[in-house]
């Protein structure tokens, strides 16, 4: 196990918070995943990587910028956007795949969906508002 | 002392990204359909985006977290295009 | 010239910030950020009008704690899984929002949400799909969705 040489600088207590935050990230995400590789359904299994995607990304982000900004090494803007960058599309791809798995279930008849909701056939041809 | 616990929770995050990309990747491969190959392939972007910014954290050196970003936006663009193609793609209107 | 302002001086700034500050990366995120606002401009997005902006930061700390806290819910149903019995399920939410810009947002705070996850919204009937890892009572959730978020949404986007 080598230590980590470019770190020597760091005060004790920065080292411990970058520990516990890196701990937490990577944990909660090996957790996500793990629930994402044993729930039996699609439909709760799209629960599972938004574990991965909200404190696991947010704890390691946190990490790393108590680590370059106490180093003061370079400024932090890949975090940042890092973190914003997976925050704001994570939901899109979800909904996009919910979407998507909910218009093939239907299309087979599967009885575990509900259905398609009264009503839309006729809105088509009308302006959508919240899509 | 402190600096052996962090080199430890830092091969910790690693150990931990590497173990959450195979379930991932199992995943992949067990499928048992499309949205969830798609939905499997989309978290294997997000932890190997976590992944190697532990690695930029390891060796203080930039460019790991470029690679992560882009990374990031191709996963990104990757599962909405593979989303768009199982909602129009296969199933008849 | 410049449709939206303040988009281009902050890709100006992304810019600078990622590249380093020189003359030559100034005048190139300047080039990039007037291209991008003009591409911004072709899609024509509907502007926001945010009467109460100031109520942004507390919707923002509400959906953090939040997050936080079902992670930890969320954590311990898998990781104790087979042990104690979840039981997921789909629920009908009536909506009174209408406002496009917050029903985006709105999907994003429940999809980001470990444990929800919006599916589709109506817009005829009002009524938006969720489903709910940790189902225990359908007329709780659409309570809790009702006045944890909604209300403050419509409050923001009058």
């Amino acid at each position: 196990m080598s230590v980590i040489e470019h770190a020597d600088d760091l005060p004790a207590w920065a080292a411990l918070a970058v520990s516990f935050f890196l701990v937490v990230g990577a944990g909660l995400t090996l957790i996500g995943t793990i629930g994402f590789a044993r729930l039996p359904s699609f439909y709760e299994r799209i629960h599972a990587p938004t574990l991965g995607t909200s404190w696991g990304t947010g704890g390691i982000v946190m990490a790393s910028m108590i680590f370059f900004t106490v180093l003061a090494t370079r400024p932090v803007v890949h975090e940042i956007l890092i973190g914003i960058f997976v925050t704001v599309t994570t939901p899109v791809t979800l909904m996009l795949l919910a979407r998507a798995a909910l218009h093939r279930d239907r299309a087979e008849g599967n009885p575990e969906v509900p259905a398609e909701a009264p009503l839309t056939r006729e809105a088509e041809g009308q302006p959508a508002a919240g899509e | 002392m402190s600096h052996t616990i962090l080199a430890w929770s830092v091969t910790i995050a690693q150990v931990f990204l590497a173990i959450a990309m195979a379930l991932a990747a199992l995943r992949m491969f067990r499928g048992p359909r499309a949205q969830d190959r798609v939905l499997a392939l989309d978290t294997l972007y997000v932890n190997s985006m976590l992944l190697l910014m532990v690695f930029g954290m390891r060796t203080g050196r930039v460019i790991y977290f470029e690679a992560s970003l882009v990374i990031g936006m191709l996963g990104f663009v990757a599962t909405v295009a593979l989303a768009k193609f199982l909602m129009r793609g296969e199933v008849i209107e | 010239m410049l449709p939206y302002p303040l988009l281009s001086a902050s890709l100006v700034i992304m810019w600078l910030a990622l590249n380093g500050f020189t003359l030559g990366h100034l005048i190139l995120g300047c080039i990039v950020s007037v291209f991008a606002s003009w591409g911004m401009a072709a899609l024509r997005p509907v502007k926001p009008h945010l009467p109460k902006w100031y109520l942004l930061p507390k919707l923002i700390g509400i959906v953090l704690y939040d997050i936080l806290r079902s992670n930890l819910a969320v954590a311990s149903i898998l990781i104790t899984g087979g042990r104690r019995k979840h039981k997921s399920g789909f629920i009908t939410v009536p909506l009174d929002l209408e406002n496009p810009t917050a029903l985006a947002v709105l999907a994003v705070v429940i999809t980001s949400t470990p444990g929800t996850a919006w599916l589709e919204y109506n817009s005829l009937s009002k009524t938006v799909l969720i489903h709910v890892l940790d189902l225990v009572d359908e007329a709780e959730w659409q309570v809790l969705i009702k006045t944890r978020y909604e209300a403050l949404l419509m409050e923001i986007f009058k």
